[in-house]
């Protein structure tokens, strides 16, 4: 793992700790997880179907298990279980959650309530919506001591350790004025507040900007060392757990396919899964193809039979259909996983990565030009004089955290924005600001892709109209013709003709990222302006869309202008970076000598807090 | 897979649950009562049946009104008018708020400003007295009454339009659209409006039921259709005076306004309820985690 940074406070005096709340030293782990089952009761449309089965595993007092899956995996169910709870619509099926040996799940709802907070603590994915936003920050946390019997002259030091080193202002200060960094802190400093013994982070650290992340993981860390206190850290963000975990779990549709100690388990996955998922992490190091994993996880009720994951896994042989493999232990330190095929797949390790080298275009006019870009709202400048190029069939990166202005610039190229100074000129043409001023052809040729794909769909048309709005409003081609050009569209980026009469509610997120560049191509566009086209999705996911979009680029000779807050992504998808802080261009360049030998500090601190798998255990 | 436009989805959803059911049940026969009524009533509603006020006979299911009319005769062919009145009024006040509100919204602005304003001022004077005050300067026309019930809708439905178009119109398939140079009147049309289907559904079934009010209330103050022609509301007004001798005069048209009222209250209300299950996947996980999260600390 890294260095805790020196600005950190993790070292809380010892003599803090009760004498009986030490840790056990006998051994028994501080949480242990059997055979837990979570399902969806049977109902008369179908039978009992199990959202999560035969999960198992323990932490020990002070460590950190991390527990990684993507969407759909399971991994909030499970968590809440740790705290005694289910979501609507599902039941404990079975298993047992030991808490020091107790088993949380057969306490009363009573017994359960001052069980958390006390004993179990919880800290949410976003803490703006886990505080109460007329209240003030001291009142919340006074009213956490008051019922938890805390005393309340322990509420400053709580605060300095959770990194608020003065608590004064905080305090008196409502939610929404503190950054979201601040805000996680507080929702840390009320978890750690009565000493749990437990601690579930759901993906606290999602939304925050890597500076931030870094040292909330640091603290989070240092307390559980601290404290001794237990802590499960559950993420979709491989690099993130690598940075944090001292053990890993891998959920795949509700099973645990692989476990291990961090340093193991992320150099040598036994799993087909976590190797795939590992392979389609970017990394800051080097480029490397992403690769990612067709098909989708099975619902539950509708697991294929034998292994879940044998439909995607390029190792499957005719004994996974038969039944659902045994954990097959790899090593002598308790890692273990899901496949009968471990042994042979762990060996596979080391070479998991192909290596690319991007091949540099020649240097070629530029096809944008920004120059002395200036964006204010009332009087607040957002943009203060930004200058950029990019050049034919190059892929041009914005690199900045959430507030930088970078999608702001993003507008402003596309004209969604008008309020701007300075000009942007586009095939040796002034851009007028707003879309209305531009013709018929500058709008063709810059296409956008919007971050969401949730929202970027109308939901009441088809995907062939969503895709044919562009082709008709730009030429008048007959029916057929467009109908051809819609299928086109969908084949290039990887879908089925078939698709076209779908709606969006019918697609999962990385198929509508899909539609959404088939949109954008549909014209023949020859710059695509994408704003943080993958942070909605997972990283499998992220990975294909990506390596889509390479090709898509490398097909029809795009210029792209990639904005993301991802600086391994940048690695893999960009010639040129531009990284952008509170509105200026802070450093420029080629990405091999940016992310290499960055020049300025901020760019070099924000590489410095990108977490990475390299960094495990 | 061809899909069933949303208000087709919506309303069979509404009609399947036991409040839908019930609710368009009570307004259909309502509808039924004032569609085939002229055609079924034994008088015709200017013949001198029995006595003013005479109690109910064979001759005169109902009784007669106050002057010796056949009640019966009179009430099944006093609705038609006033349900087309209020039909034709809804469908006007909601087509001009809806515009109005979507446009205020979408262009934002002065547009913005000037339409919203506008909408005060009017919102300011009471649905009624806004009405009288039009009729009592213009004569009882049924056109004026219309127009002016749905004049009175308009800066209702354009504020709850506004509303709910706001949201739509900030999302990221209205930008791409926009981006693309296509005018906003398209855009309005093809994204904007079948995103609001839902709320103008709702919309038309709270305001029919206001108008339907507004109208008969009219008629009872003696600005709606003159004598002797038969609505409910002016039924109301010419027999209340009988109400102890024979109350059917008065009962009648009253229980049919108020069965119609409540029958497309609750019938909308079931439609609200469908929509918010139709055309969107189950609500994010972060709002129920958000909860827990409050519960656990």
């Amino acid at each position: 793992m890294a260095a805790p940074s020196e600005n950190i406070p993790v070292a809380a005096p010892a003599e803090h700790i009760p004498a009986a709340k030490r840790p056990a030293e006998d051994g028994t782990p501080r949480l242990a997880v059997e055979n837990l089952r979570i399902v969806m009761p049977a109902s008369r449309r179908r039978p009992e179907a199990d959202v999560v089965d035969q999960v198992s595993f323990t932490v020990q007092p002070g460590h950190v298990l991390g527990l990684v899956g993507e969407s759909g995996s399971g991994k909030t169910t499970v968590a809440l279980a740790l705290l005694g709870l289910v979501k609507r619509g599902l039941a404990i099926g079975g298993g047992k959650v030991l808490i020091d040996g107790r088993d949380i799940l057969a306490l009363s709802e009573h017994e359960l309530q001052k069980l958390r907070g006390r004993t179990v603590a919880y800290v949410p994915q976003d803490p703006g919506s886990a505080l109460n936003p007329v209240l003030k920050v001291g009142t919340q946390l006074r009213e956490v001591f008051a019922i938890h019997g805390g005393d309340a002259e322990r509420l400053t030091q709580v605060m300095a350790e959770a990194g608020l080193e003065d608590p004064g202002p905080i305090l008196a200060s409502y939610p929404h004025q503190l950054s979201g960094g601040q805000q996680q802190r507080v929702a840390l400093a009320m978890a750690f507040a009565c000493r749990p013994r437990l601690i579930v982070l759901d993906e606290p650290t999602t939304g925050l900007d890597v500076t931030t992340q870094r040292r909330v993981l640091d603290t989070v860390r240092g307390l559980c060392r601290t404290y001794q206190v237990a802590a499960v850290y559950i993420s979709h963000d491989l690099a993130v757990v690598a940075e944090i975990a001292d053990h890993v779990a891998v959920l795949y549709s509700g099973r645990l396919i692989e476990i291990g100690a961090a340093s193991e388990l992320f150099s040598h996955p036994a799993h087909p899964y976590t190797r795939g998922l590992m392979r389609a992490v970017p990394s800051m190091e080097s480029s490397h193809e992403l690769l990612g994993m067709a098909g989708s996880p099975p619902r539950p009720g509708n697991r294929p039979a034998g292994c879940s994951f044998r439909p995607r896994c390029e190792f499957a042989v005719a004994e996974c259909e038969l039944r659902e493999p045994a954990a097959v232990a790899v090593s002598d330190t308790g890692h273990a996983a899901k496949c009968v095929r471990a042994l042979e797949v762990i060996a596979l390790s080391g070479t998991a990565l192909l290596a690319r080298d991007r091949a540099v275009p020649p240097a070629a006019e530029p096809v944008l030009t920004i120059s002395g870009v200036s964006v204010s709202y009332t009087n607040k400048p957002v943009l203060r004089d930004v200058n950029l190029d990019v050049g034919a069939k190059k892929s041009v990166a914005i690199v900045g955290m959430s507030g930088s202005g970078k999608t702001t610039l993003a507008r402003c190229v596309v004209g969604l924005h008008r309020d701007w100074t300075g000009t942007i000129t586009f095939d040796g043409a002034q851009l007028p600001p707003g879309v209305r001023g531009r013709t018929q052809d500058q709008l063709r040729k810059i296409q956008f892709v919007a971050q969401n794909p949730y929202s970027s769909l109308n939901p009441r048309q088809t995907i062939g109209q969503i895709i044919g709005n562009p082709l008709t409003h730009f030429s008048k081609v007959p029916a057929r013709e467009r109908d051809k050009r819609i299928g086109d569209a969908l084949t290039s980026v990887a879908l089925r003709e078939s698709f076209a009469a779908r709606y969006p509610d019918e697609l999962s997120g990385g198929e509508r990222q899909r539609v959404a560049l088939a949109r954008a191509l549909v014209v023949d566009p020859e710059l695509l302006v994408c704003d943080e086209i993958t942070s909605a999705l997972d990283v499998s996911v992220q990975a294909a869309i990506v390596e889509l979009l390479l090709r898509l680029q490398a097909e029809r000779g795009l210029s792209l202008l990639f904005i993301t807050h991802n600086l391994p992504l940048v690695r893999s998808i960009a010639d040129d970076v531009t990284v952008i802080s509170a509105g200026q261009v802070c450093e420029r360049g080629p990405v091999t000598q940016v992310l290499t030998a960055p020049q300025q500090p901020y760019t070099q601190q924000l590489i410095a807090d990108v977490p990475g798998l390299e960094h495990a255990g | 897979m061809a899909r069933r436009p949303e208000a087709i989805a919506v309303l069979g959803r509404a009609v399947r649950t036991p409040r839908g059911a019930v609710g368009l049940v009570i307004a259909g026969l309502v509808i039924l009562v004032a569609a085939i009524g002229p055609a079924v009533a034994p008088y015709s509603t200017t013949e001198f049946v029995t006595a003013p006020f005479a109690r109910a006979s064979s001759a005169a299911w109902l009784g007669g009104d106050v002057l010796g009319r056949d009640v019966l005769s009179r009430t099944l062919n006093g609705g038609w008018e006033l349900l087309a009145m209020a039909a034709v009024a809804t469908a006007l006040g909601v087509v001009v708020g809806a515009v109005l509100g979507v446009a205020a919204a979408y262009y934002g602005r002065w547009w913005d400003s000037i339409i919203m304003r506008a909408v005060d001022v009017i919102l300011a004077f009471p649905q009624l007295v806004f009405a009288l005050l039009l009729v009592s300067i213009l004569g009882p026309k049924i056109w004026l009454i219309v127009l002016a019930v749905a004049i009175s809708h308009a800066p209702q439905v354009a504020r709850v339009a506004r509303a709910a178009a706001l949201d739509i119109s900030e999302r990221d398939f209205v930008k791409a659209m926009q981006i693309l140079g296509i005018p906003g009147r398209r855009i309005i049309r093809k994204d904007v409006l079948p995103n609001l289907t839902s709320v103008l559904m709702v919309e038309i079934g709270l305001r029919l039921t206001y108008s339907m009010l507004v109208i008969a209330g009219l008629s009872f103050l003696g600005f709606g259709l003159q004598p002797p022609s038969a609505s409910w509301g002016l039924m109301i007004n010419e027999n209340r005076v009988g109400l102890i001798a024979e109350p059917w005069g008065v009962l009648m048209p009253a229980i049919l306004i108020a069965l119609f009222t409540i029958g497309v209250n609750t019938f909308t209300d079931s439609v609200a309820r469908a929509s918010l299950g139709v055309g969107g996947r189950a609500t994010e996980p972060d709002a129920e985690l958000a909860l827990v999260a409050r519960e656990v600390t």
